[in-house]
This record gives C-alpha cells, structure tokens and sequence, in this order.
C-alpha cells in the first residue's frame, strides 16, 4: 500500500472513534402545536430527545413504544464499531492491500446491513399498530421514510443522518475511493 | 320683499348668534392626539413577544397582574392573596397553608404594590414582592415560575401600606404601617391615640440565594400615617424614607383632622446604622404571633409556620438613625432619583412639590440644623434640606417616578394629569391630563439606579367614558405613555384587573430566558406522588382514602373506583405525568364543595371530597389537554356506611 494511503487509513480508524461520542442519525418531527420541535438522536449505544413525548403521541395511533433498553442493535453497533476500528488500524499496520479491500467491504456491507435492519425496525414499528387504537385512518401506516422527509397525519417526520452518521458515510466513501486508488496503482506499477 | 330679507337676516342672526354662544361654553376636548404612529408602537406582530414584563398590583382583587408592554396584553393574573378557583390555589391542600395567617385561613386580601428584587439598585429578575395591605403580609413570587413561593405575616402591624420596597441589594424589604395601633394591641380607647397608638416600620431580611424572608428587626416610630417609602441609592444607599401623613394624629375624621398641618413628614432611617446596633445586641425580643408559609419546589406543597417572636427597637435605641424631614402636606410618596441625591415628596394637599436633598440633609445632621423634635427624635430645619420645589404643579401631587435623562414625572390626582420635569432645575418642561384621577406611575426601572426609560405607565382610579360602559361597576385603567421624546406622547388605554396601585417593569429577556417549562418527574418529592401510571392506588386509612391518580393523555388511572363509603374523605392526589410543555391536565368530581386542580406536568396537586350520599360520582380532566380529552374521564362508586366492600381501583378490566 502506498505511504499516504495507509496515513490516511489510520486517520479514518481513529476518526471512528468519534462515533462513539456523536448522535448517528436524527429524527424530527414538525407540527403546528409544537413550534419548538419534537425528535430524537439515535447513538451508537443509546437514543436520546423527546423520546418521552413521541411515545405519549404514538399511542393514539397504536405505535409500540420506543424502548431503547429491548432494542437489541443499540448493544451490538459499539463491539462491531470497535471490531471496524480495530481492523482499519491492523491492515494499515499490516500494510496488506487485501486486507484494505477486506476491510472496506465489511464497512460498506455494516453500512447496508444497518440500512436494511433501520428499514425493517421503521417498518414493523410503522405497521404493526394496535387494533385497539384510538386514531384509526383506514389505510394509513406510519413508517418513518429511512432517508428524507414524509407526511404522518399532522406531523411532517424527517430522517436524516446526524454527525456521527456523516462520519460513518464520510469514511465508508472514503475507504471505497482508497480501494480504487491502490487498484489502480497496482495496475500502473504492473504496466511499468 | 325687502320684509322677507329682513326676516331671514334677523333669523340668520338669532341662530349663527345661539350656535356661537353655545359653542364657546362647553369647549371639550377629548384630550391629547393621538399621534399617528402610536398604533405602530404598541402593535405586537402575532408570534412576536413584548419588550417588557409589567407587574401591576391588583389593589382590592388581591392577585398580581402581568401585562406585556407596549402591547398592553394581559400575560398572567397570579394569585397572591386571593383564592384561586381557576388553578387551585387557595383550594387544593398544598396551596391552602399560603393564606394561614395568626387570624386563621384568610382568602382575600389587598395587594397595592410591586416591588421587584434588586441587585445594585437593579432589578435581577429573580423576584418580585408585593403587599397585603390589611392582613399585614408580604408576598415573594418566584419569576421562573410566576407562583407565589412565601408569605410571610408582619406582627404589631395595620394597615401594611408602605410596602414593599426592597434596598438596592434586597437586603431588606421594609413593611410600615398606615394605621398607628396600640403595639402589643390592648384594649384602650381610642381616644388615646396619642398616648397609646404606635406607628411600626419592619425590616424583613431576605437571603440572597434563596429567598427566603424573615422578619429582621421592627422599628416602633411615633403615631403617624406611615404611607410610602423608597430606598436610598448612591450616596444614600443607607439610608430609608418613608412619607408620613397625620402628624396632627387624628384618630376620627380624618379627612378633616389629618388635613390641618401646613407640613407633615418625611422620615430618614439609616438602616445601615440600626442593623450594626441589632447586631449589638440593641433592641428587645418581644412575643409576637405570626405566620411564615412556604412553597417547597421539591414537595409543590406549601408548609405554614407560627412564629413567636420578634426584635423590637424604640427610637431612643437607635439615637442618630432617625430624622424627621418637614414636607408639605400629607405626602404620599417619598421617591428616591436615581442618583440617591434627591428625594421627592408628593404632598397630595400641596401646591408644591418639594425636593429634597441628601447632601444636604447630612449637612444639617452635623450641623444641627433642627427645628425641634417628635418623641426625641429631631426634626431638621425645612429650608436646610430643601433642595428646591416645583412650583405650580397642580393639584394633588401624589407620586414620581424618572427616567434615565435626569428627568422626573409626578402624578396630580385631582387636576387629573402627570407632568414632566427637570430634576435639577426643578423646571416643568411637560404635562398630559390622564384619563383620569391617576394614582401611580411607574417607567420600567423608575425607581432604581438605571430606569430603562422609554415608557411611562399611569394608573388611573375612574375610567367613566373610556370604555363601552359594563354597567355601573367599571374597570379601572392604565394608559401606556411614550417618553422616549421631548415630549410626552400618549399610546393606549388599556382595562385593569382589579385595582392597580403601583407597578414594576423590566425588560422581557431578563427573564423569559428562566422560564420552566415543565417540573421534572424524577425531582417531584411530594409524599404522594407517582413517578409511573403503574403505581397508581387507592389505599384506606380509616374513614379517610387516598387516590393516587395520574394524569396523562389521554387517561386518567385508575378510573373506576369502588368501595368508598358515606362520610369518607377522600384525598385525590393527581400527579401529571407528563413531561412535554403546555400540557396540564385539570381534575374535579361531582359534588365537588371546592375548587378545581390545575396540575403542571410533574407536578403532584390534591384536592378534599367527601362522600356525603351513596351513588357514582364521575370525575374527570378539565383543562383541554388532548383530542381525546372528553374521553378522560372516571367513575367512582359510593357506597352505604356499613357496606363492606372493600375498596378496588382498576383501569381497563
């Protein structure tokens, strides 16, 4: 591996160290009788914000409470974090352009199975309602979108990813464009 | 032909002749323009907030107004002295302690002025004070959260008018009497006034970080009206005074007998002085009974407490803290500029308005510049303290206030007018009739050491035509006046709650930003309180039953309750468990004798049913707190005296 390219590996290893101490992703929801906003931060390990208040409005729709205490990632995203840290420190140290393309494979599938998993949680939350709900709109479910912004009755929910998921997405890229640039470097060293 | 002429000019004549002749009798004029922008200046775009917060006594409704300034909108009516039925307070059993006094529960009283808490002779923002005139009290209102948190009572005390006003840095907040009685009150006649009647001016200490009050030491003075005072500031920092009417001590007819003296007084204590001798032990602990109630934030209950003694000095205890200041004639206020240097006398039977000064008052102290002396305490030469008058002010000069460009208001109660003059010069640059027969003013800061100026508040006792007519009992009113020009520039008339005597204003953001929002659930330590829906009961102890209920959107739990009895007394104990803004929920039941509870989220209130006949008694929530707030509701069962059931709660079985 290229000099700069196992720095800048080390750089992003440490730089994930930070997600440990930063929201990675948020949730807001905007509605007339709440002018000074409603939402929640998710962590690494725990969820944090007006959890209390979004829980006390679900309930009339027949959403589960959001209890961060059952669910069950919360527990497992800080070993998997550490395991993504601790790989990107050894490669760079290894200096192993393998295990680079390794590495940042099992990044990039963390980042989509985290996707996927977030989707299917908003899903069940967003359509298992209880039957004995005192609001019922026929039709109407209410799944958070996974990125973006989407009507939920009065409320407007937006999800977007706070900074310490910027952080994740920032080195995931990042790693991805490293894997090109030695790839490619392979190859020129190989024509010469 | 020419006849006809002659008739129509000779007609012409009699009428143009009549409509002139009537026209010049009765020239009234509706009072001063309005200027054109004046609507701009008080107009508060929706979603915009006031610049300042005003805190307007309520006089005889006993309750503390607060109103938005230039908007004139009313924020909050707090309840002070008065019983509540809207919240609770007064009614529920944690607020019913706040009106224990040495005569017992009391629900009323009259609230005449505000004072703000002040550090370096400025409003802080922390409190704000104001007094029960006859029930003598003086009520804190914590300003995070606009509740009344203590009052406390002040002994050997009638008619608490010269009160509260507080020292440049709240060390004191002074309580005098306008009603002179025998101390320690005995059963004399009343013709001996004289010999027997006191005047008592009381020193309530205050802590700084919490609060709260306790009666320092109370100085007996010689049978006068003791009427109104302001704290010294600067240079006179030390230093009280106090107006004093009826010098001639009247005890009957006084409108005529107190009126006969060309001058009465203005009383200088040094409190400086007085609290070094207190602490020399000077003075004598006397009996006293009085009560001290407080609100806890921890438990949201208020507790009450006699107290049994307090420190009493005689003026001969504290011999050079004392001097009377002649003043013409029955002065009501006594108001302190804010450089500490001049003192205003407003002499409501004078036609001038006397300004003394506080150098050269301590000039005549060391210079024995007397003229004589009340009961040992002497009274300095009028011409050795007078820094000069307003001459020709009009009539009935009663109080003044300033604003921060070295000028002074004053308020004339029968010419019905305020005017505007230099403090220095003594010169009337200004006047405006108010509308009408205005008592106090007041300028945000006015009478600190930095008025924040720009508005001038008067406060006026008939309102007549100035509003549509709501039969024969009519609000009174407050007329919001422009200072910030030359010239006064009259903005808005606005209806008062109650009566409103003094106020107090301070600009908005040194205290909105305190603001609570909600009481944290986790802090709450009422002793039956619930931190969660699953805890809530209904337990028996005897003939009395405790519910423990809790209130959330939208539900209250438990919601059917059995087993009660005839002659039960039944505590409701409703706890809001929610932690999200602006959202109280409200409790009552049928046959309820008492008021409604409002409760704040996190906060524990209870209210007292008794369970007079068997049958079901629906309860329910009644503030709108959600869509499903008609939905919030319960039944409890009543049964016969000697039914056996035991007692069962539940929520949805």
């Amino acid at each position: 591996m290229k000099k700069q390219a196992r720095i800048l590996l080390f750089i992003l290893s440490a730089l994930l160290i930070a997600v440990y101490f930063l929201p990675i992703w948020e949730i807001t929801l905007d509605a007339p009788q709440y002018p000074e906003g409603l939402g929640f931060d998710i962590w690494i390990n725990k969820m944090t914000g007006d959890l209390k208040t979004v829980n006390g409005l679900n309930h009339y729709i027949g959403m589960k409470t959001i209890e961060p205490d059952s669910i069950k990632e919360l527990s497992l995203m800080p070993y998997l974090l550490a395991l993504l840290i601790a790989g990107g420190i050894i490669t760079a140290m290894l200096n192993k352009k393998l295990m680079l393309y390794l590495w940042s494979g099992i990044f990039v599938l963390f980042g989509i199975a985290g996707a996927v998993d977030f989707y299917i949680w908003e899903y069940d939350y967003g359509h298992n309602l209880n039957s004995m709900a005192a609001i019922k709109v026929p039709g109407m479910t209410y799944q958070p979108p996974l990125i973006g912004s989407k009507e939920l009755l009065n409320f407007t929910a937006y999800s977007y990813p706070s900074t310490g998921g910027y952080i994740l997405i920032f080195a995931g890229l990042i790693s991805v464009l490293l894997v090109f640039y030695e790839f490619k470097f392979n190859k020129v060293i190989k024509s010469v | 032909m020419k006849q006809r002429i002659l008739l129509i000019a000779v007609l012409a004549a009699v009428i143009s002749g009549a409509g002139f002749i009537s026209g010049c009798g009765t020239k009234k004029t509706k009072g001063p323009l309005i200027e054109s922008d004046a609507p701009n200046k008080v107009y508060v775009e929706p979603g915009k907030f006031d610049e300042f917060y005003s805190f307007v006594s309520g006089g005889f409704s006993g309750q503390m107004a607060v109103y938005g300034l230039p908007s004139c909108r009313l924020l909050k009516v707090i309840p002070v002295f008065s019983q509540n039925p809207e919240n609770g307070y007064g009614y529920s059993e944690e607020t019913k302690p706040m009106l224990m006094t040495s005569y017992g529960f009391i629900p009323w009283d009259d609230s005449h002025h505000a004072e703000l808490s002040m550090k370096d002779g400025v409003p802080d923002g922390k409190w704000v004070f104001i007094n029960g005139n006859n029930t003598p009290r003086i009520a804190r209102i914590d300003l995070t959260t606009f509740k009344t948190v203590e009052i406390i009572e002040i002994p050997n005390s009638a008619g608490n008018h010269s009160s509260p006003f507080t020292t440049t840095n709240s060390e004191y907040v002074i309580a005098g009497t306008r009603f002179s009685v025998p101390i320690e009150n005995k059963d004399v006649p009343i013709s001996s006034y004289k010999d027997n009647f006191k005047g008592v001016l009381s020193f309530v200490k205050v802590e700084p970080s919490s609060g709260d009050m306790s009666i320092a030491f109370q100085l007996i003075t010689p049978g006068f009206d003791y009427d109104l005072s302001h704290s010294g500031k600067g240079p006179s920092n030390d230093w009280f005074f106090f107006s004093c009417y009826n010098s001639e001590q009247a005890y009957t007819l006084l409108e005529v007998n107190a009126s006969q003296k060309d001058k009465d007084y203005i009383l200088a204590v040094n409190w400086k002085k007085i609290e070094e001798l207190v602490k020399q032990g000077k003075g004598t602990v006397k009996p006293a009974s009085y009560a001290h109630n407080k609100l806890s934030e921890k438990t949201h209950t208020v507790t009450s407490e006699m107290l049994k003694s307090v420190r009493m000095l005689k003026p001969e205890d504290v011999k050079g803290a004392m001097y009377y200041m002649p003043c013409p004639k029955s002065p009501h206020g006594a108001d302190v500029d804010p450089s500490g240097e001049y003192i205003v006398g407003g002499g409501k039977l004078s036609t001038v308005i006397p300004v003394f000064s506080f150098s050269k008052m301590i000039k005549a102290i060391e210079g024995n510049q007397f003229e004589g002396e009340v009961e040992g305490i002497p009274v300095l030469k009028y011409e050795s303290v007078l820094s000069g008058e307003v001459k020709e002010p009009g009539l009935g000069p009663l109080h003044t206030e300033f604003d921060d460009k070295g000028f002074a208001y004053t308020s004339l109660f029968v010419s019905s007018e305020i005017i505007k003059w230099k403090l220095d010069t003594k010169e009337i640059v200004d006047r405006m009739p108010a509308y009408y027969s205005v008592g106090h003013i007041m300028i945000p800061g006015g009478d600190s050491r930095k008025p924040w100026g720009k508005y001038l508040l008067i406060m006026n006792k008939i309102t007549k035509d100035r509003f549509l007519p709501t039969g024969p009992e009519l609000a009174q009113s407050a007329q919001l006046i422009d200072i910030s020009g030359d010239k006064m520039k009259l903005l808005l008339d606005f209806p008062t709650v109650g009566e409103p005597h003094y106020a107090q204003a301070l600009p908005a953001d040194l205290i909105s930003k305190n603001q609570v929002k909600i009481f944290k659930l986790e802090d709450n330590q009422h002793p039956y309180a619930l931190k969660s829906e699953k805890d809530a009961r209904v337990e028996r102890k005897g003939n009395e039953v405790h519910a423990y209920i809790s209130s959330i959107r939208s539900h209250l739990t438990p919601d059917n309750i059995e087993g009660i009895k005839t002659g039960d007394v039944v505590y409701f104990h409703i706890t809001n468990l929610e932690q999200d803004w602006d959202i109280p929920h409200g409790f009552t039941i049928m046959g309820n004798d008492n008021s409604e509870l409002l409760v704040m989220p996190g906060e524990t209130c209870t209210i007292k049913w008794t369970a007079k006949e068997p049958g079901i008694y629906p309860f329910y929530c009644t503030d709108f707190c959600s869509a499903l707030h008609q939905e919030m509701q319960g039944y409890l069962r009543v049964s016969g005296k000697d039914s056996k059931a035991p007692i069962t709660f539940n929520s949805n079985k």
